[in-house]
């Protein structure tokens, strides 16, 4: 276990260590950052010297040791336009996207269980059909159309959910929190939904395929045999074999809705990572952007590790390399 | 005793009723909120709109694009040097601090310190404090836009932002891209203080208790200025009641937001034309006036400003919008397929020729569909145009690295005179002088440089607009760009806003003056 926790801190490392390569490499080619910094009027001399004092003449590998032998330290550099470090802004812009990802990950849950369980069970009633037609529907319009339609529609229109921001906000702890009151809890509700919108029929369509394979499978033919209850059988005993490739599916789903929930952002100005993310890229806010790469890398592979160990307790015929030693 | 307690008691009720009533919030959504609370970090118009909200400028701009008194009470030019402020006297500083003299030439010596606002400080002197309410703005050559570039001083609280703060740091330094005392701490005479702010997320602006202008109709005690960046989430907030005023307005939601019941839009003409520079050291063929005109008279750009901006633009035929001193009336659009292929002709082009072009898709409204436009008309004269277009983040680089044969650019003039506009795209380019540092279509003529250098030191008036009208002639004539439109200005809000007043031609709301009903 604890071989196997090391081998991935190391990989963990590998990772980052390669993205931050790549980030810089590309970084150059995002945009001038002091351009975006300066009015247009002033001078070639003026804006050639400022590039010079944040060293973004030199070339990129030499700005990338010096970058690193800064890394090393825990400081990843100040962010251009929020005037702060790198990391602070990512912590303090993180609590907004988790909520978000939790938020939309329990819909998913909630909805792709019971339904994908009920169309495996009865796959020709007509709610299961209904479900599997929209579900193609459903992964098939983007994101933002989603999000741009349920504004016309509940904001716009009806006028019963707010069409921005996070609302009101409780601090715990450094935690800024908007589950905590109602106003909260109106402003999550379209972000969460739109960005269940490609994942619930995905999970939905997973659910049921893995249900119907195993419902094949000669143990429940035998349990049948036994004489077990319907319910025992569906829930316990088939719906258990189910999950070992939902989680999977899952935990990388779930690593990449973290990182990427850019245009849901976007749509609802949701003040999070993904917002974040493109708002950097537009102005060219190279520390920051190569701060957030890593952090995700850092996310994904954190992510996968906890996926496999609960893989582990799920399914104990499944053994982590290392873990027995 | 029961008497004097009724009386207070009424005065009381009085009391809250006045403050029921005249406690209104504004919610305001722009596409971005101020990129620090220090204003002579950068120089752009969101930082001069904030500007307008927390401090106050010596005069500003009127929607008739004349100029008022803020907190100089009256001026006189003493010579062709030299012109005399008079501050209102009692102004208060938020920090309780009053505004003196002293508090403006701090200002100006700080602005001419600021990397983006030197260059328009450039021909200013040291001022001169002559008593305690009266300085001298003094200019090193007779300089006619003193008072143009004096609405870029906004009195900064001298003895709040002196000395070194907890961080052993100058508190006045000027500081980009980390902390500074005055990116975080604010001090002006404004209407409005910062009570709370989160970068990127929402400003919060209170009523300044002190603040001096009583005479002003505005009714607004508190501003809540949320940025949404996305143009359609900006428009649904408005037209769902989330927010109460937004800007700018996208074009393509205009009409719904004219016809929609509880929303007004209200337009006007702006001043920063959209033009295709035409690069003379790239393409032969561009040293031909003549193939400089024919692109003129292909391009139509009464068309694009009626079809692609939807009638929401200006079309234009020189640099300078209507209401500028130099815009000469005589200078009309000149759309003519004809006459461009018969110019072709001439120049000995009349099958055309290749080149390439490109033009940012993020910068200015419609920029990308624009170009596109732009190019295919060109087509009809035979030129075939390779256009690529690009973020503005990467466009600048390309622009100043002069890539394409035609370069779009939009233009602005910062001291809302002609001249600028030609000492920044059609003057002869110049390394040392820094002139014509956006001209791309090395367009040069001496006879321009010599009006253009001219005119910035001729006082007298009437002289001064014969010279740039005569400017904006040779232009015309040399076919030394493509002029397209002005773009519009647009703001939106709810109907008991009383927006229109409160604009003006430079897009900056003075949300001060602003009365909600």
């Amino acid at each position: 276990m604890i071989a196997f926790v090391i081998r991935r801190i190391i990989q963990a490392f590998i990772v980052i260590f390669i993205i931050s390569v790549i980030g810089f490499a590309v970084k150059q080619s995002v945009g001038d950052p002091v351009r975006e910094m300066t009015g247009i009027s002033v001078s070639a001399e003026e804006l050639q010297e400022f590039r010079e004092k944040l060293g973004l003449n030199d070339p990129w590998y030499v700005q990338y040791v010096r970058f690193l032998g800064k890394a090393v330290q825990g400081d990843l550099g100040n962010s251009f336009f929020y005037k702060r470090p790198a990391t602070d802004v990512i912590l303090e812009k993180a609590p907004a996207t988790l909520e978000l990802v939790f938020v939309s990950s329990l819909i998913v849950i909630l909805f792709s269980v019971p339904l994908g369980v009920f169309s495996a069970i009865r796959p020709n009633h007509f709610l299961s059909r209904f479900l599997m037609s929209g579900s193609i529907v459903g992964v098939s319009i983007p994101v933002f159309l989603t999000a741009i339609m349920m504004i016309y529609v509940f904001s716009v229109k009806l006028g019963w959910l707010p069409s921005f921001g996070r609302g009101e906000l409780v601090m715990i702890g450094g935690w800024d929190s908007g589950l905590l009151t109602v106003d909260g809890w109106l402003h999550i509700l379209m972000p969460s939904v739109a960005l269940s919108s490609i994942m619930l029929p995905l999970f939905i369509r997973l659910i049921r395929a893995e249900m119907m394979e195993v419902l094949e499978s000669e143990y429940i033919k035998f349990a049948w045999a036994k004489g077990l209850s319907n319910r025992r059988i569906w829930f316990v005993h088939a719906f258990k074999n189910t999950l070992l490739p939902v989680i999977t599916v899952g935990g990388v789903q779930l690593g990449v809705t973290i990182a990427f929930t850019i245009l849901t952002e976007t749509v609802f100005q949701w003040q999070g990572l993904g917002f974040m993310f493109m708002e950097a890229v537009e102005r060219s806010d190279s520390p920051l952007l190569v701060a957030y790469l890593m952090f995700v890398g850092i996310v994904m592979v954190v992510v996968n590790t906890i996926v496999d160990l609960i893989y582990g307790l799920v399914n104990p015929t499944i053994r982590i390399s290392g873990a027995s030693s | 005793m029961r008497k004097t307690t009724k009386i207070l008691f009424a005065i009381l009720i009085v009391l809250l009723m006045a403050g029921l009533g005249q406690a209104k919030t504004l919610k305001l959504a722009m596409d971005a909120d101020p990129v620090s609370l220090d204003p002579h970090v950068q120089l752009s118009g969101g930082m001069l709109q904030y500007s307008h909200m927390v401090f106050d400028p010596l005069v500003r701009w009127t929607k008739e694009t004349t100029i008022e008194g803020r907190l100089a009470e009256r001026w006189e030019r003493l010579d062709e040097f030299t012109v005399r402020f008079y501050l209102k006297e009692g102004v208060k500083f938020h920090s309780g601090n009053e505004l003196t003299a002293d508090d403006v030439i701090w200002t100006v010596n700080r602005l001419k310190s600021s990397v983006d606002f030197k260059g328009i400080f450039e021909p200013f002197a040291a001022p001169v404090k002559v008593d305690m309410y009266t300085v001298d703005l003094v200019t090193k050559v007779p300089y006619p836009l003193l008072l143009n570039t004096a609405t870029y001083i906004f009195p900064m609280d001298s003895k709040f932002y002196s000395g070194t703060d907890d961080r052993g740091m100058d508190k006045a330094a000027i500081v980009k891209t980390d902390y500074s005392f005055a990116n975080e701490n604010l001090s002006g005479t404004g209407k409005y203080r910062v009570t709370e702010r989160q970068q990127g997320v929402k400003v919060i602006f209170d009523k300044f208790a002190g603040y001096w202008d009583t005479s002003s109709p505005g009714n607004v005690d508190q501003i809540i200025l949320t940025p949404i960046k996305n143009a359609a989430t900006r428009v649904a907030a408005l037209l769902s009641g989330g927010v109460d005023f937004i800007m700018p307005v996208p074009p393509q939601d205009m009409d719904r937001i004219e016809n929609a019941d509880n929303v007004q839009l209200v337009t006007m003409s702006g001043t920063r034309i959209i033009t295709l520079q035409l690069n003379q050291n790239r393409v032969d063929a561009f040293k031909d006036p003549k193939v400089r005109q024919a692109i003129v008279y292909a391009v139509n750009n009464a068309g694009i400003a009626e079809k692609l901006m939807k009638g929401r633009a200006t079309v234009g035929a020189q640099n300078s919008p209507k209401g500028y001193l130099g815009h000469n009336p005589a200078l009309t659009p000149r759309y003519d397929l004809n006459k461009a292929k018969q110019l072709m002709e001439e120049a000995g082009y009349p099958k055309g020729f290749e080149v390439s072009m490109i033009a940012p898709n993020n910068r200015y409204v419609n920029d990308e569909k624009i170009a596109e436009a732009a190019a295919s008309m060109l087509g009809k004269i035979g030129i075939k145009v390779n256009l690529k277009t690009m973020p503005k983040a990467q466009y600048w680089d390309q622009f100043d690295a002069q890539v394409g044969d035609i370069q779009m650019i939009g233009w602005h003039s910062d001291t809302e005179d002609t001249g600028n506009f030609f000492e920044f795209l059609l003057m002869c380019p110049n390394k040392e002088t820094g002139y014509g540092q956006y001209n791309s279509g090395n367009y040069c003529n001496s006879e321009v440089d010599r009006l253009t250098i001219a005119v910035q030191s001729e006082t007298d008036q009437a002289k001064r607009i014969a010279m740039m009208q005569q400017m904006e002639q040779i232009a015309y004539d040399d076919a030394a760009f493509v002029p397209l439109h002005w773009q519009d200005l647009s703001w939106a809000g709810k109907k008991n806003l009383q927006i229109e007043p409160i604009v003006n031609v430079m897009d900056f709301p003075y949300f001060g003056d602003l009365v909600i009903e």
